[in-house]
């Protein structure tokens, strides 16, 4: 029981797979301009993961060795089409924003990560935990990318307003450069700098030495 | 046991049962939700037409909303309503592609940068007991890196804006994006597109604010020159002689 508990809450903040790993960091630039678009994304990429990961467990004793980084692919691209339909049936407005960053939920490296290290040693049920607790990793950086983008951005979250704009007659003057995607680096750099303040074993050990200036 | 997992006969009944589920699964997917998926395009299009035209939706009934509106062909030719292709599922931007259905602007004619300008275009008539009370045209262009997409709709007299709306474009967020911001769309209902006694268009933005009481002068979006004069040609090109200047001369003249 605790195992399971441990597969699920270690990425989030213990093995976290953007902030530790740097993982999936593609399209934590592009779709964290709004929350509301974010949280369709992580839904979508925790449930790809934790099938994709499950189905990957189910078969990973029959899977030849020498096909099975294509086996993977197949059955990842076949959950994302499924994924992209339904958001085109069900959430037309937000699959509109997110356009093609659904698709390329097929080459985010968080996917195909844990289905090579974990779903293809561990039975199903782990994996499918692991690929829960992975999702939820990659949602919490997104989400608080999101949400500092956004409300410095647009002076809104969820759409609504909270800081009210020069240009609808409040005082905020809104970044711009929030809105852009390499605003993104900034924010992503600003948490793994949070989190690391508090877990201090994710320093890496510095690969330099410095010279001394003077003699 | 290692060994036969990796023989060639089983690798390839592996990749071929697994291939088979997948399709199955994937146009399963595909095959199911395609009606829902065209329902929310055609909505979508409505809800488009139904904002620009200043018609509001009561309970997200847009059926109700929409009866109340007649999509025509109008020739671009001519200047007159069409019935050379089918009104419901002609697509101007697929048509405007074919060179059989399209004809090339010259860069002169060609002020909003289209290129290519379909021969027929879908225009959205409402009609009340006095005749048309509304119309609605759709207009597009390019502005800094993208081309905007959206509907201009008028008053009955065809010269009145009731509103402007773009439903498709990728300006940039805060600064050309702004042609979504309401308060600046609000600034087009009761402008006039032609000065009296002439066809071509006088509407457009300028920089800064226009003057108050200015009949044909809109605020250019701050810090978006580009995206600014963009939507000016675009205006311009789709209100003018190669627009629909032609077509609302004559439908004013009752012969279109």
């Amino acid at each position: 029981m605790s195992k399971t508990r441990d597969i699920l809450l270690s990425p989030i903040f213990t093995n976290n797979p953007i902030a530790l790993q740097i993982l999936g960091v593609c399209s934590a630039l592009a779709v964290t301009s709004s929350l509301s678009v974010t949280i369709v994304m992580c839904i979508a990429l925790t449930v790809v993961t934790a099938f994709s990961n499950f189905f990957i467990a189910l078969i990973r004793n029959q899977v030849p060795s020498s096909i099975r980084i294509i086996v993977q692919m197949i059955i990842i691209a076949s959950l994302v089409i499924v994924v992209d339909q339904v958001l085109k049936a069900y959430a037309y407005e937000v699959s509109k924003q997110l356009s093609v960053f659904v698709g390329l939920i097929i080459t985010n490296c968080i996917v195909m990560g844990r289905a090579e290290a974990f779903a293809m040693q561990n039975p199903p049920i782990p994996s499918f935990f692991d690929g829960i607790g992975n999702g939820l990793g990659y949602s919490v950086v997104l989400l608080f990318v999101a949400t500092v983008r956004e409300l410095t951005g647009s002076g809104s979250l969820f759409g609504y307003e909270i800081l009210p704009l020069v240009t609808n007659g409040g005082w905020y003057y809104s970044n711009g450069l929030m809105l852009l995607p390499p605003s993104a680096f900034f924010v992503i750099g600003g948490f793994i700098w949070l989190l690391r303040n508090s877990k201090i074993d994710q320093v890496e050990p510095v690969e330099y030495k410095l010279a001394s200036h003077t003699k | 046991m290692s060994n036969s997992k990796d023989s060639v006969s089983r690798t390839v009944m592996v990749a071929l049962v697994l291939c088979v589920v997948c399709s199955v699964i994937v146009s399963a997917a595909a095959v199911g939700l395609r009606d829902k998926q065209v329902a929310n395009a055609i909505n979508e299009k409505k809800m488009n037409i139904l904002a620009a035209a200043g018609i509001e939706v009561v309970d997200g009934d847009l059926d109700t909303a929409f009866a109340t509106i007649t999509p025509k062909l109008v020739d671009m030719r001519t200047g007159q309503f069409s019935t050379n292709e089918d009104v419901a599922t002609y697509d101007m931007r697929k048509a405007a592609k074919d060179p059989a259905k399209a004809r090339a602007l010259t860069g002169e004619q060609d002020i909003a940068s289209i290129r290519k300008q379909s021969l027929y275009s879908t225009v959205y008539l409402v009609e009340g007991e006095q005749g048309i009370e509304r119309i609605i045209l759709p207009i597009h262009g390019y502005g800094l890196w993208s081309t905007l997409y959206g509907f201009i709709a008028l008053e009955g007299d065809l010269n009145t804006v009731v509103g402007l709306g773009f439903y498709e474009h990728a300006e940039t967020p805060g600064l050309g994006g702004e042609v979504d911001n309401p308060k600046w769309k609000a600034l087009w209902p009761g402008k006039k597109v032609y000065a009296p006694g002439s066809d071509v268009p006088a509407i457009g933005l300028i920089k800064g604010n226009a003057p108050a009481g200015d009949l044909h002068k809109i605020d250019g979006l701050a810090g978006a020159t580009l995206t600014s004069n963009g939507v000016t040609n675009l205006v311009k090109f789709w209100l003018g002689e190669n627009g629909f200047a032609t077509f609302l001369t004559k439908l004013k003249a009752g012969e279109a």
